[in-house]
């Protein structure tokens, strides 16, 4: 086979399940988990004589993706019918946008370790989920939950400019990462709240003809869109490679055996008649409405990116692990305004934070500490009253313990609290030349790397509490002139 | 009989009955004439309570602004604990858990609600021969149609069975049987009375609407069935005003009519030569009357066959056999559950407009049907709405001939569509119109007329019509 002769071109439809309170198009809880079918009005059950009403929070979840990632917002907002049948869909329709979705434009900008560059999103438009129909639970029927029904969607569809898995990949962990700064989705691949599927096709290099696509859906995690990519990319060169048409089709992930099997010809594909929804007027989104929302955007994980490397001087890997998760990137940002040592912020954030929370299996928010008690701690170290591993090995877990009490009480209470005072320190340091009064001479005979002894010495005898710093300028000192 | 609300509350006030008595009489009447097939299920324990009910609030002081009146409801309205089946087989047994905002605003104002009357399946007929539950007949003549698809609710108020019904009018559905049956019957401007509740046939043309014996009647239901309501997002957000209360129209006023309409060949000679007879009249009373030139006649029926099916192939889909009503006992997985239930419990017009609405809407045919149809609406919509901006109203015939037999056009489904030439107009503008009963034509049956207002002008239509109602006819 000659794969390196192909290249795969991918794009993505990805479903964004909203966190609003009530469903799309009526008032009945979108509450995930909750007992089957109690989240059902008879708006939601499709019985005769309803009529749809826009939920306003699911169009400001729009417009806040859309301003997000730099898309034009469409002013004149139709909505339109898809039709099909189905047990779990009780209208026979699913209320869409066909014509004028809510967003058209915007880049989603992903990074890999072969790329940099933006992938430009064709349009995200609001729709309703589907109900749920389950196969496998009991031995004669098939049952149907109604609660999803009903629950608004963003369908968020990107050009086809991805050419590995590795670049989906990047692509989903960018806009997962971003509608959870915007706290519009949980963005929860497993639990489906967050879906996504692919479009592939494979073409020699240098064609400017696109291949077939095939489109593979029901992959629950990143991991299984790129399983299922690279998947799907070999099989296809595959084909190509022994002469085999691809057909057009819509094929279904097995993560079991990470293989992708058809589910539906294009010859079978519904026609869904798209045509105007009569029960809704068309919403009209104000240009004043948008620069409301806009004024209330939080800080996205692009803009704390680039003011943590450009403004903090913090690394690249720094920046990325803290703007990971917005949670932890707030955390470190509200600490950025009470000191000014942003790189030990960092280390501190980086470090014992979060490996605490990791012991814990906890998230940020259920951190006990304020960004102020790691800032104290900061203020502590640099004004040489702790050293960092007091600080962070006896101080830091003192303070999880009893997080009222602060850092320098709980320093002062133990004993804690660095000695610079030159007095006691020399007095340490006397102590320890005293005690090895052969290693002394070695020193002075050129073997400085005994300095160590003495600093270890001198760290025993004031149980950690010498300011390692002052003590071996101090130390030096004393060995010359003994 | 009593033959308004009016005359109704003052024999109450008298003493002479009481609501409880009233809905006795028509409890009786309509067992009496059970045989017009008019109503499909009466709610008598449910009517006696609350006329008890509605006789104690009049005797407390203060009755609501319906109270004494007995009303029959078209069955496609929802109300809770009662069935509804839009006349279909597919909904066989289905009761509603929640109740339309029209019937709900009309219990509120103390209405008796006497029981559902039977139509054309879905609304869709003008004969009302397409029930489920077998035609209504007319109450002259029981082997002639009372027109569709509102046609148990225009006998009701003929035959007397009750003061007035609800019905609805997608293309003609009040006015068309309310001309073929002498009474009054009034669509509202579309968005004055909320769909909540209403079984859809076509969304964008839907309106549910009073019929009644006179134009007072309507427009007091009217003003208690209209008005905002959350629930229906296509509604105008105004406030509606007190139709009753604004029935005094004076002074001359500026009509149009169409020559094409007056002309038409299909328009009954004798209908023709009534209306322009009432055109003189008015002429002579002051008023300005004008001939203009609409020569889009051709355009409306075939505009609105392919917009009203193509939203009806949608809004039938729901009724699959799955979640509620009729299932086929056939039935042995989900596709032959959506096709036997579908085909057993559809009858053979509402097929048809499915078929007809699912291919306007198919890839392909699109653009060639649907769009250009919603163009030629909006043509239309914009014409005679320029109209309307030089003429309070617009007078027609409301059909173009009376009633005829039973299985007389069932055959031919152009001559039955041809029913509503002069009504769909008004649907597919969104305009209000009313058919107010004309005369007797010489074959004994009567026969309406009808006005169309401007958008929102309801209540300037309903007193002119009140006008022609007192004066002219």
């Amino acid at each position: 086979m000659h794969s390196n002769q192909y290249e795969s071109v991918i794009g993505l439809e990805v479903h964004i399940q909203l966190l609003t309170k009530s469903k799309a198009y009526a008032s009945d809880p979108a509450t995930f988990g909750s007992h089957p079918n109690s989240n059902i009005s008879v708006i939601t059950l499709g019985h005769p004589g309803t009529l749809p009403k826009v939920n306003k929070r699911s169009i400001e979840f729009a417009v806040k993706l859309g301003l997000a990632c730099g898309c034009n917002i469409t002013r004149e907002n139709q909505f339109a019918r898809k039709n099909y049948f189905y047990a779990d869909l009780p209208k026979g329709y699913q209320i869409t946008q066909d014509k004028t979705p809510i967003c058209t434009g915007g880049t989603i900008h992903i990074k890999t370790n072969s790329v940099d560059k933006d992938i430009n999103i064709t349009r995200i438009h609001l729709e309703e989920d589907a109900g749920k129909s389950m196969h496998d639970q009991d031995p004669y029927d098939s049952l149907i939950d109604l609660n999803r029904a009903g629950v608004p969607l963003l369908e968020m569809v990107s050009e086809p400019e991805m050419t590995s898995a590795e670049e989906a990949g990047a692509y989903l962990t960018e806009v997962r990462k971003l509608v959870r700064y915007l706290d519009i989705c949980d963005g929860n691949l497993e639990e489906g709240s967050m879906r996504c599927d692919a479009n592939i096709s494979v073409r020699l290099k240098g064609d400017p003809n696109l291949g077939t696509k095939v489109e593979v859906k029901n992959m629950n995690s990143i991991r299984n869109v790129q399983r299922a990519i690279d998947f799907e990319i070999q099989r296809q060169i595959q084909m190509c490679e022994t002469g085999q048409r691809i057909d057009q089709e819509t094929r279904s992930f097995d993560a079991v055996n990470g293989s992708t099997f058809t589910l539906r010809s294009k010859e079978k594909a519904n026609d869904y008649r798209y045509f105007p929804e009569p029960d809704i007027c068309p919403v009209i989104v104000e240009q004043s409405y948008i620069e409301k929302i806009r004024s209330e955007m939080p800080a996205l994980p692009n803009e704390l990116h680039k003011r943590f490397t450009v403004d903090f001087q913090l690394s690249e890997y720094d920046a990325g692990i803290l703007t990971e998760n917005k949670q932890i990137a707030l955390f470190f940002n509200a600490l950025s305004n009470l000191t000014s040592n942003y790189k030990a912020a960092a280390n501190w954030i980086n470090g014992p934070v979060k490996s605490w929370l990791n012991e814990n299996g906890l998230e940020i928010d259920s951190f006990p500490l304020k960004p102020a008690a790691i800032a104290e701690l900061i203020s502590l170290i640099d004004a040489g009253q702790l050293n960092f591993s007091i600080a962070s090995q006896r101080v830091f877990p003192e303070m999880l313990k009893t997080p009222e009490v602060s850092a320098i009480d709980i320093a002062t209470a133990n004993n804690w609290i660095q000695a610079n005072d030159s007095n006691e320190l020399q007095g340490w340091i006397e102590e320890a030349i005293a005690k090895y009064p052969g290693k002394v001479d070695e020193y002075k005979a050129g073997k400085t790397g005994l300095i160590g002894l003495f600093m270890g010495e001198v760290m025993k005898i004031s149980k950690g509490k010498a300011d390692p710093k002052t003590s071996s300028q101090l130390l030096k000192e004393a060995l010359d002139k003994a | 009989m009593y033959k308004s609300l009016a005359e109704t509350r003052s024999a109450i006030e008298s003493g002479e009955t009481t609501i409880e008595g009233l809905t006795r009489y028509y409890l009786q009447q309509i067992a009496d004439k059970s045989s017009l097939n008019a109503f499909l299920e009466v709610f008598q324990q449910d009517a006696l309570n609350q006329a008890i009910a509605a006789d104690e609030k009049r005797k407390l002081g203060n009755p609501g602004k319906l109270n004494g009146m007995v009303i029959g409801i078209k069955d496609v309205l929802c109300y809770k604990g009662h069935k509804v089946s839009s006349s279909s087989r597919i909904l066989e047994g289905f009761e509603s858990i929640y109740t339309a905002t029209a019937v709900q605003r009309l219990i509120d104002e103390d209405a008796v609600i006497i029981g559902r009357l039977n139509c054309d399946e879905f609304a869709m007929g003008s004969s009302n021969e397409n029930s489920a539950y077998g035609p209504v007949h007319h109450h002259l003549d029981p082997n002639m149609v009372p027109g569709g698809s509102s046609g148990g609710s225009a006998v009701a108020v003929a035959a007397g069975l009750c003061l007035a019904t609800l019905g609805t009018d997608t293309g003609g559905s009040i006015r068309q049987p309310a001309s073929l049956c002498g009474i009054t019957g009034l669509k509202p401007t579309y968005g004055t009375v909320s769909r909540w509740g209403c079984i859809a046939y076509a969304s964008s043309f839907d309106q549910i609407g009073p019929m009644a014996n006179t134009v007072e009647d309507c427009a007091i239901i009217l003003e208690v069935i209209a008005g905002p309501d959350e629930h229906d997002s296509t509604m105008i957000q105004k406030p509606s005003p007190a139709y009753s209360q604004l029935l005094k129209s004076e002074g001359p006023v500026k009509i149009a009519y169409f020559k094409q309409y007056i002309e038409s060949e299909g328009l009954d000679t004798e209908i023709k030569a009534y209306v322009l007879q009432l055109i003189e009249k008015l002429r002579a009373a002051g008023h300005t009357v004008e001939e203009l030139e609409f020569p889009y006649l051709d355009y409306v029926i075939p505009a609105y066959y392919v917009l009203t099916t193509a939203e009806a192939s949608s809004n039938l889909s729901r009724f699959d056999g799955i979640h509620y009503g009729y299932r086929s006992k056939n039935a042995t997985d989900l596709e032959s559950t959506y096709k036997l239930s579908r085909t057993e419990g559809f009858g053979k017009e509402v097929k048809r407009r499915i078929m007809l609405g699912t291919f306007v809407l198919s890839s392909g045919y699109y653009d060639a049907y649907y769009s250009r149809a919603q163009k030629v609406r909006r043509m239309l919509r914009d014409h005679t709405n320029n109209i309307l901006n030089s003429y309070s109203f617009i007078l027609m015939p409301s059909t173009p001939g009376t009633t005829f037999p039973l299985g007389g056009k069932s055959s031919d489904p152009i001559q039955m569509y041809l029913e509503d030439i002069y009504t769909v107009q008004a649907n597919l503008c969104g305009l209000p119109a009313i058919s107010i009963p004309m005369g007797q034509h010489s074959n004994g049956f009567p026969f309406g007329v009808q006005l169309v207002g401007g958008a929102s002008k309801d209540s300037d239509m309903l007193a002119f019509a009140a006008r022609l109602q007192n004066d002219f006819v």
